[in-house]
């Protein structure tokens, strides 16, 4: 069983806010879930390499090419709410 | 002409172009279903009505002065929220996303507009395509058109349900462990899981990179072809579309399965899977066998790590895919009155993001852990290449593989959803083709006998659609 402490950790990591009625919830789930996945233990990986991508693809280029984008400039600054400032987006002070 | 909302592609592209009706009849035959039945559905989330009138009058136009139109113009289709539409707000059923109108259209949107699609709106989905029954969405969940008491499946169970429900003409989803599979089975349509890399994903929001795939739900097996050929294809921003050439597919339609090796694998018929669900499925094959096929009992032992494969690996791709929502570029947006930045980060996601997918950030989270990453990710991908490799040496003996889509048909709403695991299994027999990126056809075979649809899926190699379009194609004659 994950501790609370443990879910907390997780939590933090995923930077997720969580009550501590989700905290408690989360434990179980958490609980359930690797428990279960537990069971890839039972097969024989030595010597298999990892499967990352199934396309068999490596390096994919593209000609540099200069295309015309679907969005101006004013509707991609307009996907966001805060407030533009010299054609950028203001968000909060990362340092105080 | 009446009931128009209930023809197939073809059908209309037909009527279309012998007059019998315009594009804006159909369109408004559609809308008119939606609103009569999607008040109890609740496949759309989002309706985009006035551009659909427009856009199908732009169709009408062209097809009076004899405009030679691809086979798509002027039919009406619903799109899952996950699809970026310029200018129609497109939300992944997130409270993340609730607001985000996207600036660009995804490929596929593209290619489909290219082919004159009339969009009629966005459907639901399980926020971030995670999940089998679409009650994990912030608009609600999406009732079967069958038993209102029960879910659509899912995750793109919205998708399902309108087609289902004759509120468009045919829809489309993503599929990253079953999620067309599954809900098409559910609720007795067509839906394809392409190829991994047959369709470009760019601007369909990600949910596990590796594995995500772009299809269709259709009504017959016709109109899945007429979809495939106007979406598949690589695209040069999406450096996972292989330059494959992309075949005629409305040719693999009927085509003779004489002689045709079909696998029935054990394992999908086995523990966990309905009676009732494994003889249709079953007796669905006895019919190809009928028709002159070679079919053979025959076992992928790996098949019951694929569930957990696919939990460790998932997971993990998600909870990087998800890092992008900060709080600044979407969510509640930070504002100057928190201490610090991280601070920020925490509000936005605690609040944005529904429970399943705060659980499934958290379990990708532990698994790419310094602690964890070679136990469950690493080893996850191990097992992945095992299973990948199972397939390709089942298919040096078999043409396809057949099995049931889901081990059971539709449950009722609220019965699993307090129990992630169990519901995690209702994937158990989708996810394996999942793993391995290979093609598989969902087909409806039946009803159960409380008339609850069934479904089977026809597996087949890497690129090889059209095999699975042919047996469909000749199974749904039978």
């Amino acid at each position: 069983m994950l501790s609370e402490e443990q879910v907390r950790d997780i939590a933090k990591l995923a930077r997720i806010k969580l009550t501590d009625e989700e905290v408690s919830k989360f434990s179980k789930q958490l609980t359930s879930v690797l428990g279960y996945v537990d069971i890839l233990g039972e097969v024989d990986t030595e010597n298999v390499k990892e499967t990352s991508q199934v396309t068999g693809l490596a390096n994919v280029m593209e000609k540099d090419e200069i295309k015309k984008s679907q969005s101006t400039r004013e509707e991609l600054l307009g996907c966001s709410e805060l407030a533009v400032d010299s054609n950028q987006v203001r968000v909060m002070n990362a340092i105080k | 002409m009446s009931d128009l909302n209930k023809l197939s592609i073809a059908e209309a592209s037909k009527g279309l172009r012998e007059k019998k009706f315009s594009s804006e009849d159909l369109t408004n035959a559609c809308l008119g279903a939606i609103k009569e039945r999607d008040k109890d559905i609740n496949a759309f989330v989002t309706l985009s009505d006035e551009l659909a009138i427009e856009k199908a009058k732009e169709v009408d136009k062209k097809l009076a002065v004899g405009d030679d139109l691809p086979i798509l113009a002027g039919i009406p289709a619903g799109l899952k929220d996950i699809f970026n539409t310029k200018g129609v707000r497109t939300t992944c059923c997130s409270p993340i996303l609730k607001d985000f109108v996207p600036p660009y259209d995804a490929t596929v949107v593209e290619m489909l507009n290219d082919n004159g699609m009339v969009m009629l709106g966005k459907t639901n989905m399980d926020e971030f395509a995670c999940g089998v029954s679409t009650e994990h969405s912030c608009f609600g969940v999406t009732k079967n058109p069958y038993d209102l008491e029960r879910v659509a499946g899912g995750s793109s169970g919205g998708s399902a349900a309108a087609l289902a429900a004759d509120m468009c003409i045919y829809s489309m989803g993503t599929d990253t462990g079953g999620s067309i599979r599954q809900p098409a089975s559910l609720c007795g349509v067509y839906g394809m899981k392409v190829t991994y890399g047959r369709v470009s994903r760019s601007g369909v929001s990600a949910m596990a990179s590796s594995w995500d795939t772009i299809g269709p739900f259709a009504k017959t097996t016709e109109d899945i072809s007429y979809i495939l050929n106007a979406i598949s294809g690589r695209d040069r921003r999406d450096s996972t579309t292989p330059d494959v050439a992309v075949p005629d597919y409305t040719k693999f339609l009927d085509q003779d399965v004489k002689g045709l090796r079909i696998g029935l694998p054990k394992e999908y018929f086995g523990e966990g899977v309905e009676k009732e669900t494994a003889e249709l499925v079953r007796d669905a094959v006895k019919k190809l066998e009928g028709a002159g096929a070679i079919v053979e009992e025959m076992e992928l032992p790996l098949t019951k790590y694929a569930v957990a494969v696919y939990y460790v690996s998932t997971p993990a791709e998600l909870s990087a895919n998800l890092e992008r929502f900060d709080g600044i570029r979407y969510g509640k947006r930070a504002v100057d009155d928190v201490d610090n930045l991280v601070d920020a980060y925490f509000d936005a996601r605690g609040e944005g993001f529904g429970d399943e997918i705060k659980l499934r950030l958290m379990i990708g989270t532990y698994v790419l852990s310094a602690g964890y990453f070679d136990a469950y990710y690493k080893k996850a991908q191990r097992v992945r290449t095992l299973i990948i490799e199972e397939f390709n040496n089942v298919f040096e003996k078999y043409d396809v593989l057949i099995a049931p889509v889901s081990p059971f048909p539709a449950f009722k709403v609220g019965e699993l959803v307090n129990d992630p695991l169990s519901m995690y299994m209702a994937d158990v027999l989708t996810i394996p083709a999942s793993v391995a990126g290979i093609p598989a056809l969902a087909c409806p075979v039946g009803k159960s006998a409380n008339g609850l649809p069934i479904g089977l899926q026809v597996i087949a190699p890497q690129f090889e659609e059209g095999r699975c379009l042919k047996v469909g194609s000749v199974l749904e004659k039978l």
